[in-house]
């Protein structure tokens, strides 16, 4: 009787996840917040570290390169023309006025964030390397969204 | 009834003589003073560059060198819109042939060499309290940049904004040119802080609340408020908005555009933090200690997610 009940509700959940992950494929507004809140997530521990309040981990910083990595990948195609409005976004329409600006800096991002998985390989590297990526974040944020 | 026709004529002509006095142009500093020309220092000049944000503006939009300063760039506001000028050292387009004198009644009285007002566009309700000497090595630093051909056209409002003598009477209610001095009781950095963020760094022009006239309106300053430049909402970076963060997490947005969250600054602030990480790490520890200081000051309400 319990195992029933246990195997039941792990089919409801299993079949909720399901669902979940059929909703978010066909929502891009969904998916391209998710792709940006992994970057700022996976972010938050380097951040930590170059302020000097987290002891340099470099699975940690790998990590968030990976985000950056998946996010300027998946990006170009996060905004279809169907996407400017509807739902929570504070993307602006100046995206799909310059789309190919806008794909070059996601390309950019990927590119960037792919050679540092292999240049940083210790603390100074990472000191050295890590901000400079940053920029790639105001690149896109001043432009194409919108402010909160 | 003629008594009273010539009654209304006087007193007409009074209120004019009285708006003619009150928008009057007054300058910083005499036109022609030549002793302001001396000692100004390029380096130190660099740091004010950067302190003043001249670049988020000045700069020739869509190319990526912030130091030609072709202007050009659209503000937009409720009153039209306003393209910041040229102001490389280019003698007829730029202010190449402007002198020490000419750069300090613009930046501290807003005042143009020909006598005219500008427009607080220009934020010179901030820089109006800056000191003399970094305007000098300002200039210094500005001499040594590449003339930018090309004259910025005019800016595009509606009357009566269009009259630059209305000025005046907004100058009269808004413009406080007093030196900012140093407050008694406090540290070095806290005071470096307060010049940076109230003069030069004219933080509070866009993270305060405007009333309609475009004066900023005191008890909201630096509390945020609507983005004068669109439509969306400036935070308020008092110890109000600013309640979970820490001294290094201000240094951090400053220089590298992150907030404690893990987003990352974006809109005209991108810019801010490009000048902001060009500064000396101690400006934006005194930033941060100087806004830290200040006491939670409420903005007005942001209006709930559409």
């Amino acid at each position: 009787m319990i195992r029933g009940f246990v195997a039941a509700g792990a089919l409801a959940l299993g079949l909720f996840a399901a669902t979940g992950a059929v909703v978010a494929q066909n929502d891009p507004i969904a998916q391209r917040k998710a792709a940006m809140k992994a970057i700022g997530d996976a972010g938050r521990a380097p951040a930590a570290m170059l302020k000097g309040e987290a002891p340099f981990s470099l699975p940690a910083v790998q990590a968030a390169l990976t985000a950056m990595q998946n996010a300027g990948k998946q990006g170009p195609a996060l905004f279809p023309e169907t996407s400017k409005t509807g739902g929570d976004t504070a993307s602006l329409p100046k995206i799909w006025e310059n789309k190919a600006d806008f794909n070059a800096k996601l390309a950019k991002m990927d590119a960037d964030a792919t050679a540092a998985q292999t240049k940083i390989v210790d603390e100074a590297s990472f000191k050295a390397t890590y901000p400079e990526l940053l920029k790639n974040c105001g690149g896109c944020h001043q432009d194409y969204r919108a402010k909160r | 009834m003629r008594k009273l026709i010539l009654l209304a004529l006087v007193l007409g002509l009074l209120g004019l003589g009285a708006f003619w006095f009150v928008t009057e142009p007054a300058n910083a500093v005499a036109r022609g003073d030549a002793t302001l020309e001396q000692g100004g220092d390029a380096a130190r000049g660099r740091a004010v560059f950067y302190a003043g944000g001249c670049a988020s503006c000045h700069a020739t939009p869509k190319q990526e060198d912030r130091l030609l300063l072709g202007g050009g760039l659209e503000l937009k506001s409720p009153f039209g819109s306003f393209y910041a000028p040229n102001i490389s050292p280019h003698p007829v387009d730029g202010i190449g042939r402007w002198s020490v004198a000419d750069l300090a009644n613009a930046m501290l009285a807003g005042v143009s060499p020909d006598g005219a007002h500008y427009y607080p566009a220009f934020p010179y309700a901030s820089y109006a309290r800056a000191k003399l000497e970094d305007v000098r090595d300002l200039m210094a630093f500005l001499r040594t940049l590449k003339p930018v051909e090309g004259r910025v056209r005019d800016h595009d409002l509606g009357f009566p904004f269009n009259v630059r003598r209305t000025l005046g009477v907004w100058k009269a209610l808004y413009l406080d040119r007093t030196p900012l001095r140093d407050g008694p009781a406090q540290d070095a950095s806290v005071n470096r802080g307060r010049y940076l963020v109230e003069t030069l760094g004219h933080c509070a022009e866009c993270h305060s609340a405007r009333d309609p006239l475009g004066g900023i309106v005191p008890a909201h300053r630096l509390a945020g408020g609507p983005d004068p430049e669109g439509e969306g909402w400036v935070p308020n970076i008092t110890p109000k908005g600013l309640k979970d963060w820490t001294r290094g997490d201000i240094m951090q947005l400053l220089e590298l555009g992150l907030t404690p969250d893990g987003d990352s600054v974006g809109g005209s602030m991108n810019n801010v933090v490009r000048n902001m990480a060009e500064l000396p790490k101690e400006d934006r520890a005194a930033i941060a200690d100087y806004l830290l200081s200040l006491p939670p000051r409420d903005g007005p309400q942001k209006p709930a997610k559409k």
